[in-house]
């Protein structure tokens, strides 16, 4: 595999507000967010050579892209859609950066939409796959708490032991979502109030399960060497990894549920891409796939952020809190910024790419000097990966 | 000469207190309790689950026929035995029938399969009978209604039971019956079902029946006769002259229920378990007229008993406590339906995914050996294409590897969803839903089988699958 490290620079992003957005559908939160990065990247819809557009749950099946022209008259270029569940948002950010690194075109666009307010029903539903019976009322923290059953049963902790240590992820995540405007939520929790919340699905309640919010977020990507040509601090690509696999992992003997090679996978293409050799040292942020407590857990320690069976230390030590030695999460992650599908891989990139340039918008969250920052979504089954590793100066 | 080569009944696992029913509705209760069918159960899953008990491995090959017989078959229009013999995982080349309309209609199918075995059409033919019938609300069939299968395999070799001879009698008598489209069991005055009805009839059909034989009526060691109460039993046993055999009451009408056109084999499962080599057994149903087939116990019938009693399935059940739950289950009140379903089923689909869908198919790859389900066409493992052979998993045991216990996508009458991840004793992963358990109890290594379920009604055709269930 050939490497883009510092090919591509992102000189512009925008991020809607996230929420219940009653008042917004697709085409605004798409301008919202759109016009934002215009902005940022101080040109106009006419330097728009591409769009790879995501988004997971739009209203009927065969929309393709057509929001990105709609919305914001984006006309007579090529506008993609890309949907690979969660990891939709960064699998457009990701594709964008291929094309312009391959030299057909100078200035791209990626954006996420994801308007789930208008489904009718809270969460993201039953089925999630392909078979009526196959998939039969399996939802999304239905399948996310066999990792956390098989977590509890392997490491010997008692019902109680792993409540607790899942639900210190929510209280952090929490604690950085009250510093964050563009959040979803902004309350501060307690452990026992996470702890006796209401089950969603043993062992996760309902402060172990992410915000099911409307948003979107978007990127414009350019040549790092006409980066400076548009602003003084673009943010440079330095790595890239996607990794799909089955829709059913599940079916193979053997699955343990700890471990997840698309994960694994996917984080090393893109730590070595990016040169990183222990990302627990060399990482100074990273934003990653908290759709559950649980799922956040398991990051940490197919990332290389724990070893596996340590993350529970780490967690009780703090070293992912914002002033730890990993802050993860910063700006609330999908606990508290919500979870527009299609939206929270370039959302995340978001505070990535604010947190490098020091441009954050509640100076309290911004974290010192940071140099590489990792975003992340995990999805489907789940086995869908995707990880990109930014830095604000190349070399 | 042909008879009965093994017997299985299946009893739903819930079970309801008549007391429930009676104090919903402000009156007295009848004894016991009767069973109650899951709501994702159905007269065909229970037939299933009774005829799986009731074959084994190396009756499979020999099998000529199955037949069916109920009064609540799941379609009006589309035969239930065809998707029984695809649930079995059966060859299609077997003679498949279903009986219906009659609550003898499980005893018209066992002399035609006696029949058909005796005049050497048929080598071995599975008889599978279940029903779920409803009384109206508050009535006392209500009570006295339960819910169950049995199925009983006939051949003319290792019978346990050996075929004596059978009468049958037809009547036409608008005593219970179901208009199309009703839910509940009409009847007309019980005085006049009762006296011209099924003692009239019964009484002339075992009359005619021993006549036939020669026989007395003291000759008969056991009277394995279906009657709707225990009154009505015991009359009939009196008046016929078989009062005075071991069993006079029928133990099931208390803690069962009458099952509809399945009590007739669930009773005779049920006599098989507990009679003696050389005892005559003379089994007796009733509806649109009678039917009448005498046995005798040829060989030791514990020889060839099912894994599960009907006795210990009736002590391993779990109570249901809630009328209204009841209701619901049984579609006399709609429950809010839980999460919408996003995937709309085809026809086409389901019918081209048959193999793994219904008959439970899994994959091995004949390169690594790898098994997987459903059927995957590229190895898991070693990416083989199409070098696999299928394997059937539905008569397999396997273990709970992971669950969850999800309350978000339940029907409101039933709201925590249990997923499991289990690992077959093939090391086959089956993922997918358990039923019939307390969600509370189940564990990491519980051991589970599988059951054919009904899962919903989308795409306006019923959807079957396999679920797991805790063994009991």
């Amino acid at each position: 595999m050939g490497s883009i490290k510092d090919k591509v620079a992102i000189i512009g992003m925008g991020c809607s507000k996230f929420g219940e957005r009653w008042d917004a559908g697709l085409s605004d939160l798409a301008i919202e967010a759109a016009y934002e990065a215009y902005q940022d990247a101080g040109i106009g819809p006419e330097s728009i050579e591409a769009c790879w557009f995501s988004t997971v749950y739009a209203p009927v099946g065969g929309i393709g892209a057509s929001v990105a022209a709609d919305a914001l008259k984006l006309r007579n270029i090529p506008l993609i859609r890309n949907e690979n569940w969660c990891a939709s948002g960064h699998v457009a950010l990701i594709e964008a950066c291929v094309a312009v690194a391959s030299g057909l075109y100078d200035v791209v666009m990626a954006l996420g939409v994801e308007k789930l307010k208008d489904t009718g029903y809270p969460g993201l539903g039953a089925g999630r796959g392909m078979s009526p019976v196959l998939e039969a009322r399996r939802t999304a923290p239905g399948s996310f708490a066999l990792i956390a059953k098989r977590y509890f049963e392997t490491y010997g902790l008692s019902d109680e032991q792993g409540k607790e240590l899942i639900g210190r992820i929510a209280v952090k995540n929490h604690e950085n979502g009250r510093l964050t405007p563009k959040a979803h939520f902004h309350n501060k929790v307690s452990l026992d109030k996470v702890i006796a919340a209401p089950i969603v699905s043993w062992p996760l309640g309902l402060f172990d399960c992410c915000g099911n919010s409307d948003g979107a977020a978007c990127a414009i990507v350019t040549r790092s060497d006409l980066a400076k040509s548009f602003r003084p601090d673009p943010i440079y690509l330095k790595g890239v990894g996607i990794s799909m696999d089955s829709m059913l992992p599940h079916l193979r003997p053997g699955f343990d549920w700890l471990r997840f090679d698309s994960l694994i996978n996917s984080s090393r293409q893109a730590y070595d891409m990016a040169g990183i050799k222990n990302p627990r040292q060399e990482l100074d942020l990273a934003e990653v796939h908290d759709c559950f407590t649980i799922t956040e857990l398991a990051i940490y320690e197919n990332f290389g952020f724990s070893e596996p069976g340590n993350a529970r230390e780490d967690v009780e030590s703090g070293f992912f809190t914002r002033h730890g030695g990993l802050p993860v999460n910063i700006d609330g992650g999908l606990k508290c910024f919500g979870h527009p599908i299609g939206a929270s891989g370039l959302r995340m990139t978001y505070e990535v790419y604010k947190q490098l340039q020091q441009k954050v918008d509640n100076p309290e969250r911004q974290i010192k000097n940071p140099r590489r920052g990792l975003s992340h979504t995990f999805g489907g089954p789940p086995q869908i990966s995707a990880v990109a590793v930014f830095g604000n100066e190349t070399g | 000469m042909a008879g009965i080569v093994r017997a299985a009944g299946y009893v739903p696992y819930l079970k309801m207190d008549r007391k429930v029913i009676a104090a919903a509705w402000e009156r007295s209760a009848l004894p016991g309790c009767r069973s109650v069918a899951n709501h994702d159960e159905d007269s065909l899953t229970m037939a299933a689950e009774a005829a799986q008990a009731c074959l084994k491995e190396e009756d499979r090959s020999r099998l000529s026929g199955i037949f069916f017989a109920s009064t609540t078959a799941p379609y009006l229009e589309k035969q239930a035995a065809a998707l029984l013999a695809t649930a079995l995982d059966l060859d299609r080349g077997i003679l498949t029938v279903d009986y219906a309309h009659s609550l003898r209609s499980s005893l018209s199918a066992l002399r035609l399969a006696l029949d058909a075995v005796s005049a050497g059409t048929a080598d071995t033919i599975l008889v599978a009978a279940a029903d779920t019938r409803q009384g109206y609300p508050r009535s006392d069939p209500e009570q006295q209604f339960g819910d169950g299968a049995a199925a009983v395999l006939v051949g003319g070799s290792n019978e346990v039971l050996e075929y004596m001879g059978g009468y049958g009698l037809n009547d036409y008598i608008t005593d219970v019956w179901r208009n199309p489209g009703d839910r509940y069991v009409r009847a007309w005055e019980g005085r006049f079902i009762t006296s011209v009805g099924y003692m009239a009839l019964m009484k002339e059909v075992i009359s005619s029946l021993l006549t036939k034989l020669g026989l007395k009526p003291s000759e008969v060691d056991r009277a394995v006769v279906a009657a709707p109460d225990q009154r009505s039993l015991k009359d009939l046993l009196k008046v016929t002259g078989m009062d005075k055999e071991e069993a006079a009451a029928d133990s099931l009408l208390n803690e069962v229920g009458f099952t509809g056109a399945a009590h007739p084999l669930l009773m005779l499962t049920e006599a098989l378990e507990k009679a003696r080599p050389g005892q005559t057994l003379l089994v007796a149903g009733y509806g649109d007229g009678a039917e009448a087939l005498l046995f005798r116990v040829a060989a030791n019938p514990a020889s060839e008993a099912p894994k599960h009693s009907v006795g210990e399935q009736i002590t391993a059940r779990g109570a249901l406590n809630s009328y209204a739950r009841f209701l619901s289950y049984k579609e006399s009140v709609e429950p809010l339906p839980g999460e919408p379903f996003r995937i709309l089923p085809s026809a086409s689909a389901t019918w081209r995914e048959r193999d793994s869908l219904l008959r439970c198919r899994g994959s091995r790859c004949r390169e690594c050996g790898e098994v997987a389900f459903p059927i995957q066409r590229v190895c898991n493992n070693c990416r083989s294409l199409d070098r696999f052979e299928t394997v059937r998993l539905s008569g397999l045991q396997g273990k709970v590897f992971s669950f969850s216990q999800d309350n978000l996508a339940g029907r409101s009458d039933d709201p925590v969803v249990v997923q499991t991840v289990v690992e077959m004793e093939n090391s086959a992963r089956f993922y997918g839903l358990m039923t019939d358990c307390r969600p509370a109890d189940v564990r990491v290594g519980m051991p589970v089988r599988l059951t054919l379920r009904r899962f919903h009604e989308l795409g306006d055709f019923h959807n079957y699958f396999w679920k797991c269930r805790p063994v009991r």
